[in-house]
This record gives structure tokens, sequence and C-alpha cells, in this order.
């Protein structure tokens, strides 16, 4: 299968969009290409299954074109199971995206230009197999974030989309020196993943170089103390936005430090993992005490986000094949469940016109699906069994354990704490805003509309798909895990 | 061997039923709910008998197996860890099974007319599918993991049958403590789940009981070697398993849930806060048995010593409680303290194994006389829509089938032969006496204090005031569908202590006799007795008697009344230092230092930056200025420090 087919129809849809000539065809015609983007990725899954069968192995479906020879830059694609499971995450998303922002009246065609634009530069991201064109990516997905909360943010949109753009963007500028660290030491002048992967960089570049690129791609992915960006870029995004940010965009920095950061230096992986363990328990302990502080919901969603996406960083950090696998899982498990929230959350919000849990109460009475789903998705955000969060906690843990040594049973304990703190904060936020006795003025208020209804069915799917039958994406992942194992213990 | 499908329809029957109301019964099945789940029910229960007899029936050499009905790999960790799904077929599964679905039919035929006419009648009747289908996942888990998922499972069903009536404030908090609690005790099962597998290599129970119950292996040598804090990894491991059991089967001092669970629909009490969740911690302790005895019997002994201190603690307060339900849910408390401390006397295998028979043959009677007292209760409360004791009183002409029935309840968990109480209660007593004496006279306290709480109900709900003869708004004892589960259940609690259980269930799966001395029974049933005597004249009539005993015992009542403020240091912990200790400055932390930081150095950029903006002013001359500043100092620089 083609893979730039992944790029070409967003660009498509893009262009498309652009075109249109009012609302509905804006509107109609993201819906078909999201729609379309889907059915890629689930086609793109059913060849990649085929061609693992009839025996293929590492990276599938490449293509490379020569893009600047001269700096020995290739446009170089192809994608293993770790990659695909960020497609489909990416595909999920979207539609899901692009189906709860229906009601945006506000300069219609541009949101959904920058939403389209968003995928195109999160799907060159997953699938970039040069660090050249994968950096060029990375950037793409994060100029349309400012403008979709500069635009059409709320609260406090100004401070929020500046300090996240600049955050980001001294993220990716740390990403870009740690790049050009590695490009330039390496014995040969090269951007290509695999080349490098397979060259030896000195100790000394590893050394310099593998901070900065997980320091880097670590502040897309909250990383403990870089991750301020996320309570106030979330809440004041868009619903959209918000899901985009923490369903995709948070991902793109768990991607970045897994394939670039780790699998490139597998020295250094080792040297600092002791750091990256302390740092992500860190968040995933604090981020969680610190939801449990919090009023408004979307707060409480952005601040767990930091708290679940520790669970990436610190499968990262355990350097066992099941913790590597485990978080790959979270990534995929967070982004559809976070984007699921703030989905809820941002249909809640349109109907009460608040987001501070006690201000809310008894919307169950009124509004049954959507409070339902609400319930579904904090069920899942506090790993219950039969979701997606339960299956991706539990095999970071179980990955985390096999390290023995007192350091490592601690951070995982730690981690594991943070299983009562979230049921507190969860169920804490559904009591208040779905239980309790109802306000008169929320007797009448309308239950989800068939777009948000869809768009709900879309990520519970995903949800449910990863939380009842989780051994078709262990199987999926482990192989693309395993190299990088192989990787790191030298085999 | 019988065919597994019948084995996997048990759980799946229910499961069907969970997704049918869940989703369509709000729109399709609104009166038909209650009768659907009921057929579901029904043909899972004769799905369970079946299997029960064909089991029972093919012991292998006077031993029962244990087979694996089927499995499935659902996660595959490693190449030997992995959750598997499947049955685990052997007596006490198989008994469970019986149990589970038998009670659950019983409250789901109860509750079609107890909660008819309710809004959300298709939502309950779903709720209610979805526990029965976790709890017989539960008792058939052939894998650690496995329990564990379900574990959750029937915690999620409990926190929302307990939520059900979800605009009343008392019952969102109630369902909120009870599944916090139990998460945090399930945090320590998760964390003995993670030492257990780690040692022994497998999460498959039999793999796993058998390599860490084999002294000579290696995986086993790794486990008593390693250790923290002096106490080995294998009895850290069963330790904080036996902490999530404990929190599910209320424990103390993880109790405190189970009273304020009182707050949802009373079947629902009957069916998953009296026979079977609630002794989800006993099951897994006898699951995995074997290890505990042979391996940690250290372990083991805490949890008879924990059972033994619940048992008596739960008993005390029961006294003092004057809402029906809540009485009953420390009664529940204390018999599930009965069963773990005779697990906690037992050894494994032969004589010395009498425990483990007891204790199951306990969890088996308990179930029949605590799901009656629960109905019971419920058709009181249905008729006089309260629960508290001062607003009842002489119903026993108003309510017949319910007295008789609820009276046998009483004598059964009192201990009064014939009835089935008697027979499993002198069982653990035996095993007590053999085992640890202090126990044994903990035990026969408490045995006392439980006759006196259950006839102080007894006597306050149906006699103390004259006979009612006509309420205003008479709606009867609630129909056949009400009725006929209290008789059903009523012959149950009458008669299951003929039953020669030893030749059944035993910690070995070889029959144990179990022997019968006059002598030794002679001491609880006086007791037990005794204690019917004093609630009888303090409670048959109304009178100051109760009262003034409270009065004189003074402080002491008062403790006891208030649950010996356990509730209040909960929350002293979980406000005060939780949220105000770590809670609310971590937020603090976040917003004010280490976004102050990222605050600060956008500032600081920013204030540079007007700084030195000046600079570039466009005039020529200080342009020059500043070159031939620039000049000099590099001359500077090379005269002085280049050299």
């Amino acid at each position: 299968m083609n893979l730039l087919l992944l790029l070409g129809i967003p660009l498509l849809t893009a262009v498309l969009v652009l075109m249109s000539r009012n609302q509905q065809q804006v509107k109609w015609v993201s819906f078909a290409g999201a729609s379309v983007q889907l059915i890629l990725s689930l086609a793109l899954y059913y060849y990649f299954q085929k061609a693992s069968a009839s025996g293929a192995t590492g990276m599938l479906f490449q293509q490379t074109y020569s893009w600047f020879p001269t700096w020995g830059i290739n446009f170089h694609v192809g994608v293993d199971g770790i990659a695909l499971a960020m497609i489909l995450l990416t595909a999920f998303v979207v539609l899901a995206g692009v189906l709860v922002s229906w009601n945006v009246e506000k300069m219609t065609k541009e949101f959904y230009f920058l939403l389209i634009l968003l995928s195109f530069g999160a799907y060159g991201f997953f699938i970039s197999l040069d660090l050249f064109i994968l950096f060029f990516f990375l950037e793409i997905a994060v100029i349309p974030k400012y403008l979709l909360i500069g635009i059409w943010g709320s609260g406090k949109k100004e401070y929020s989309a500046n300090k996240l753009a600049l955050m980001l963007m001294g993220g990716s500028a740390l990403v870009l020196v740690g790049l050009l660290g590695v490009y330039f030491s390496g014995e040969e002048r090269t951007f290509d993943l695999i080349k490098l992967s397979q060259l030896h960089l000195s100790p000394l570049t590893q050394k310099i170089c593998f901070p900065l690129l997980f320091i880097g791609f670590g502040v897309f992915t909250a990383l403990f103390p870089f991750h301020t960006w996320v309570p106030d870029g979330h809440s004041s995004a868009p619903t959209a936005g918000s899901m985009f940010l923490a369903g995709i965009s948070m991902k793109l920095g768990g991607y970045g430090c897994l394939r670039v950061a780790t699998f490139m230096m597998p020295d250094a992986a080792h040297q600092y993992a002791p750091y990256i363990i302390v740092l992500s328990s860190i968040a995933i302990l604090y981020g969680a005490f610190a939801t449990m502080m919090q009023k408004d919901l979307k707060y409480i969603n952005a601040y767990s986000s930091i708290s679940h996406c520790g669970f990436v960083l610190l499968g990262i950090g355990m350097l066992t094949k099941t913790a590597l696998t485990g978080a790959v899982m979270q990534m995929v498990s967070h982004g559809l469940m976070t984007a699921l929230f703030f989905a809820v959350i941002g249909m809640v919000y349109q109907r009460t016109h608040t987001r501070q849990v006690n201000e809310m109460g008894g919307l169950m009475k009124s509004m049954p699906f959507i409070t339902t789903i609400l319930f579904i998705v904090g069920l899942c955000s506090l790993g219950l069994p039969g979701l997606s969060g339960f299956v991706a906690e539990m095999t970071v843990f179980m990955g985390a354990w096999q390290n023995p040594g007192m350091f490592y049973r601690i951070a995982t304990i730690a981690a594991c704490m943070s299983i009562v703190v979230t049921a507190v904060y969860i169920l804490r936020a559904i009591g208040k805003t779905a239980m309790g006795p109802i306000k008169e003025e929320f007797k009448n208020l309308p239950d989800a509309s068939w777009n948000e209804k869809l768009a709900a069915g879309v990520l519970l799917a995903g949800i449910l798909a990863i939380g009842l039958a989780p051994f078709w994406l262990n199987d999926l992942i482990t192989p693309g895990t395993e190299i990088i194992i192989n990787k790191l213990t030298g085999k | 061997m019988m065919n597994p499908v019948y084995i996997a329809l048990i759980p799946l029957l229910p499961l069907a039923g969970f997704l049918m109301l869940g989703l369509f019964g709000r729109k399709f099945f609104k009166e038909t709910s209650g009768i659907i789940a009921t057929l579901l029910l029904l043909t899972a229960f004769g799905l369970s008998v079946y299997v029960a007899y064909d089991y029972f029936t093919h012991a292998n050499g006077g031993v029962y197996p244990k087979t694996i009905a089927f499995q499935y790999t659902w996660l595959r960790f490693t190449d030997t860890l992995s959750i598997d799904m499947g049955a685990l077929i052997d007596p006490i599964s198989v008994m469970m099974l019986l149990v589970v679905t038998f009670v659950s039919l019983m409250v789901h035929i109860y509750s079609l007319a107890y909660v008819k006419g309710e809004e959300r009648f298709a939502t309950y009747y779903a709720y209610l599918m979805l526990f029965t289908f976790s709890m017989l996942g539960l008792v058939l888990s052939s894998n650690l993991f496995q329990i564990y998922i379900f574990w959750e499972l029937v915690g999620l069903s409990s926190f929302l049958l307990i939520g059900f009536y979800y605009n009343k404030p008392s019952a969102v908090a109630a369902c909120k403590k009870a599944f916090i609690v139990t998460r945090f005790a399930d945090l320590g099962f998760l964390i003995g789940i993670l030492i257990l597998s780690f040692y022994s290599g497998t999460l498959d129970f039999a793999t796993l009981i058998n390599t860490l119950t084999t002294p000579e292996s290696a995986a086993m040598k790794n486990a008593v070697t390693a250790s923290f804090l002096g106490v080995s990894a294998i009895s850290w491991g069963m330790a904080l398993v036996f902490i999530g059991g404990a929190g599910k089967s209320a424990m103390f001092p993880l109790h405190i849930w189970l009273p304020d669970a009182m707050e949802g629909p009373t079947p629902v009490s009957a069916l998953i806060h009296a026979a079977t969740m609630v002794v989800a911690g006993v099951f897994l302790v006898a699951r995995l048995f074997p290890v505990f005895a042979l391996t940690t019997p250290a372990v083991l002994e805490i949890v008879g010593w924990v059972g033994a201190f619940s048992a008596i603690f739960a008993a005390m307060i029961a006294c003092t409680q004057t809402d029906i339900k809540r009485v009953l849910a420390y009664s529940t408390m204390s018999q599930i303290g009965f069963m773990l401390f005779a697990l906690g006397v037992s050894k494994y295998g032969g004589e010395n194994g009498l425990g483990f028979t007891a204790s199951m043959f306990h969890l088996f009677t308990h179930a029949m006389f605590k799901a009656l007292l629960f109905l019971g209760a419920g058709a009181v409360i249905h008729y006089v829509h309260s629960n508290e004791m001062k607003d009842m009183g002489g119903l026993r002409k108003l309510l017949p089938i319910t007295h008789i029935t609820f009276l046998i309840a009483c004598l059964a968990i009192a201990g009064v032969p014939p009835f089935a109480g008697f027979f499993s209660k002198e069982e653990i007593l035996l095993a007590a006496f053999n085992g640890n004496k202090t126990i044994y006279y903990v035990a026969l306290l408490t045995s006392g204090l439980t006759a006196f709480y259950m006839f102080r109900l007894y006597f306050n709900i149906f006699w103390s005031k004259e006979p009612a003869t006509q309420h205003d708004k008479h709606h009867g004892e609630g129909g056949f569908a009400m009725m006929m589960p209290l008789v059903l259940l009523a012959i149950g609690a009458a008669a299951a202590g003929f039953i020669p259980f030893g030749n059944f269930v035993s910690s070995d799966g070889a029959k144990l006799e179990s022997h019968f001395h006059l002598a030794f029974s002679a001491a609880p049933v006086l007791i037990g007795l005794s204690g019917i005597l004093l609630a009888f004249v303090m409670y048959k009539k109304q009178s100051n008697k109760a009262t003034n005993l409270a009065n004189s015992l003074g402080g002491i009542y008062k403790t006891v009344y208030h649950k010996f403020y356990i509730d209040e240091l909960y929350l002293f912990i979980t406000k005060k230092i939780l949220f105000n200790l770590i809670g609310r400055p971590a937020a603090w932390f976040d917003k004010n230092v280490v976004d102050g930081l990222v605050n600060a150095t956008g500032n600081a950029t920013t204030m540079i930056s007007a700084k030195i903006k000046g600079m570039q002013s466009g005039r020529v001359q200080q342009y020059a200025a500043y070159f031939f500043a620039g000049v000099f100092g590099l001359v500077l620089i090379f005269l002085y420090i280049w050299k």
C-alpha cells in the first residue's frame, strides 16, 4: 500500500475545504475526508497484517525519494506496528474531532482547514523515517494549534496560545539541536533513522544528544517539569483543539522519545533511564494529586493527562519489552480516551455553559447519553477492566516490575498508587456533574445530537476494541518494540 | 468431562442480558426487562445445578479434580506471563456457581415486585446482570489476573447499584466511598499480583500454586530468600493480595464502605453486600489456600486475627445500630470475619483442614440466611417506608410470611439447632478450638452477641409494640414475587445444614468426615440461647431497659454507637492529609512554582528585550560608538588576555 495516500488525502481535503462555498460544504467535505482517512488507516492495518503474515518484518511499505541530496536528506517513509497504531489513533481522533465541531460558526472554513492540516502533520510525522522530514512534520503539527487556540479559544486564550506555542517551539528547538548533533557526529552525513540506528554513535554524542531529544520531545508529552502548557493550552482550546492536542500532539512527543531518542541512542537510554523514571513517576503521582484539586472539567482532564502521559514515559524508561509495549498502548489508549473526554466536556459545556463541577449536578436525568459516555470515559481513565486504560496501565506495570531492584520497585509502586488517586478525582468529577439532585435550569437540556453520538461512538469503538480484546493491539505493537529492545540489549 | 459450553454459558447468559437491557432496555424492554433477566438467570441457575451435579458425581478416586474447562489468552505480557480468560472448575468454584446463581435468581424474582414502577427498571436489571456476570467470572477465574479483572468489575457493578438512586446525595457519597475504599485495597492486590507473578513466573492459578508450594523449586527459593524489611517477598505478596480480599470483604479497617453501601436498593444489598460480592475476599483466600497454608503460614495467621477481630468488632457495633439495614451490614461483616478466621486457623489437607471446609460451609449457609434477612428487611422497609427501628414494631400480624421466614433466618444465624447456621458455625468453632484457643473464645463471645443483636432486631421489628392491625396505606407484603424468594431461602436457611459439606468441599479435594460432639456444642448453643433470652427480656415489650443499659454504659456505648469513630478517622485522613497536605500543595506548587518559572522566563525575555531594544535605534553615530567600543574591547582582550 502506498503510504503517500496518508498525506495525499488530508492535503486534498484541505484544498477542497478551501474551495468550498459555504459552511455546509466545508463540514461535509471535512467529514468525508476524515472518513476516508479512517478507512485508509484500517486498510493499512489490513495490508500490514497481510504482509506480516507472509513474513515481512521491520519497516514496511517503505518509499524513498531524494529530496536534498547534498545534505543527505531523503523523503523516506515506512511504518511498523508502533507507527501504525499511532496512525489508527490519529484517524479515529480526527474523525471524531470533525464531528464534534459541527457547531463552529466562526470562520468555519479556516477552522476545518487547520484541523485537517494538523492531521496531515501528524500522519507525516508518524510515517517519517528521515529525521529532517520528521522535524518538518512536527512543526506543521504545532503552528495550527496556536491559531486554533488564539482564534477559536475561550478564557485567557492569548496567554494560553502563546504559552503553548512557545513551550512547544522550545521543545522542537531542543529536538532540532539534538538532530543536528546526531547528524554531524555520525560517520556518514545522513538524517536517515534506520541508517543512524545502525551506526554506532559515539558515547559523547549520545550523552549530549539524548537529553536534548528526550526533553525536546518530552515537552510535547508533558514531561515533568515542562508540562505547564498542558492545563492552560487544553482548557483554552476549542473542543476539537483539545482533542487533537491531547489525543495526538502529546503522542508526537511520546513517539519521538521512543522512536528517535531511545531507538537511536541505546547506551544513553540506559544511562538516563533512572532520571526518566524519576520524572515520570513524579508526573504520574503529582499530576494525579494536582487533578484532585481542580474544579474545572477541562482542567481536570488536562491535569489527568499529565498523570496518564507519565505512564508513557515510565514505560519507556523501564526499558523492557513489555513496558515499551505498554507505553505505546498507553499512547493509543490515552489518545482515544482523552479525546473522548474532551468531546464530552465540550458537549456538556455547550448545554450548561459552565465547566465548573460545583455548578452542575444530576445531569444524568436530562442527558442520559452524554453522561453515560462521561461515566465510561471516566472509568476508562481510572483503569477499569474492559476499557483501554486498564490494558495499557497493567502492561506498563507488568513490564516495569520485570526490572529487579528496589529503585524500580518503588517507582512502580508509586505509579500504581495513582490508580487510587485517579479513582478519587474521577468519581468526584462524575459524582458532581452527573449524579446528585439536578438544578432547575438543567432539567430540559437536550441530549446528544447525531453528530455528537457518532463522534462518541467512533472513539468508544476504539476504546472498547482495545479494552475487550487487547491481543490484537499487543500483537501489532510487540514486533516493533522487540526490535527496539533487541537494539537496547545489544542483540 | 462435561461440555465446556454449558460452563461458558453460565456467565455468558447474564452478559448477554446486560448488553441487551443496557443497550436497548430503555426503548424496547421497559416493562419486560425483569422477566427477560429472570428467565436468563433461571437458565443459568439450571445449568449451574447440572454442572454441580455432574461434577460432584464424578469424583476421581475420592478426590475431586481441578480442571480447566476452557481457556483463551487475552493479553500476553511475556512468553510465560499472560492474562488468560478461562474457567477453573473445582469444588469451591462449583459451589460458588450455585450460590451466586441461586441468590441472584431469588433477587431477580424479588425485584420484579420491589423495583416495579421505577423509571429505570430496565437499567436496574441491566446492572444486576452485569454484577452476576462479573461475579460468575470471578469465581470461575483460572488466572490470577483474570480474578483481578472481574474483581474490579464486581466493584463497578456494586458502585452502580449503590448509586442507583443517583439523585440522592447520600447514595452518591456511599457509592464513591465504596469504590474508593475497595480501590485502595485493590492497590495492595495489584502489587501482590506483581510480586507473585515475578517470583513464580506465571499468572495461571494451577501453575502458580504448584510453583509456590514446592519448596525445592528455584522460584520458591528466590521468593523466600528475597526479603524486604525482614519479611520474605512471598509473604509480602500474599499479604498484599489478602489486603485486596480484606477490602472487598469489608474487614477491619477497610470495612467502612459496607454500612454506607446500604444506600442501594435492598435486594441489591442482599445479593452483593451480603451473599456474594463481599465474600469474594474469603473466596480469594480459599483459592490461594495451599500457598497460604503451606508457604506463608504467618500470613494465614494474620488472616485469622483480622477475621476474628472484625467478627467481634462488627458484632459490638451491630448491637447499637438502629437502622435495620446497618445492623444487617455489620452482621455481615461479623459473619465474614467468622469465615476468614476459620481459614486462618485451618491447615492444609486431612482432618486439620476442617477450618477450610467450615469456612466454605458457612459461606454457603450464610448466603442463604443473610440474603433472606435482607430480603425480609426489604419487605419490612417496603411496608413502613423507613429503615429505622423506631418506625417499626408489632408487624408480625401484618407481615406473617416475612415474620416467619425472618425468624427462621434469625435462628439460623444465631446458631440454634437444627438450622443451617448451627452446623456451619459448629464446624468453625471446632476448627478454632483445635487451631487457636484465643480465637475460639473470641468467636464464642461473638456468637452470643450475634444472637443478641439479631433478636434485638427481630423483636424490635415484629414485637415490641402492640400488633398493629392495619396501616392506612395497606399494600400487603408485596405479593407472590416477593414472598416466593423468602420462602425458598427460608427452606435453605432451615435445611442447608444437613448437607454433608465435607463430602464435597475440602482443602485438598479429598472427602472430609465431620463429626459432631454433643459436649462441644453445648457451650455455643447455650451462649446463643442466652443472647436470645437477653434480647427477649429487653425488647419483647417496649421498655426503658435498653435505654437504661445504654446510659449506664455511658462512654463505651457512645463509642460503639459511633462505630468507634473509624469513619471520622478516615475523614480526617482524606480531608486533612490527602486533600490539604498533598493535593492542595501539589496544585499550588504547580500553579505558582513550576508555572511561575515558565512565566518568569517569559517575562525575563520580554524585559531584557525591552532593555536592549534601544540599541537598534537606527542612529549611525550610536552604531559607530558601539563599533569603536567593540574594537577597543577586542584590543584589550588581545593585549591582556590572549597572551
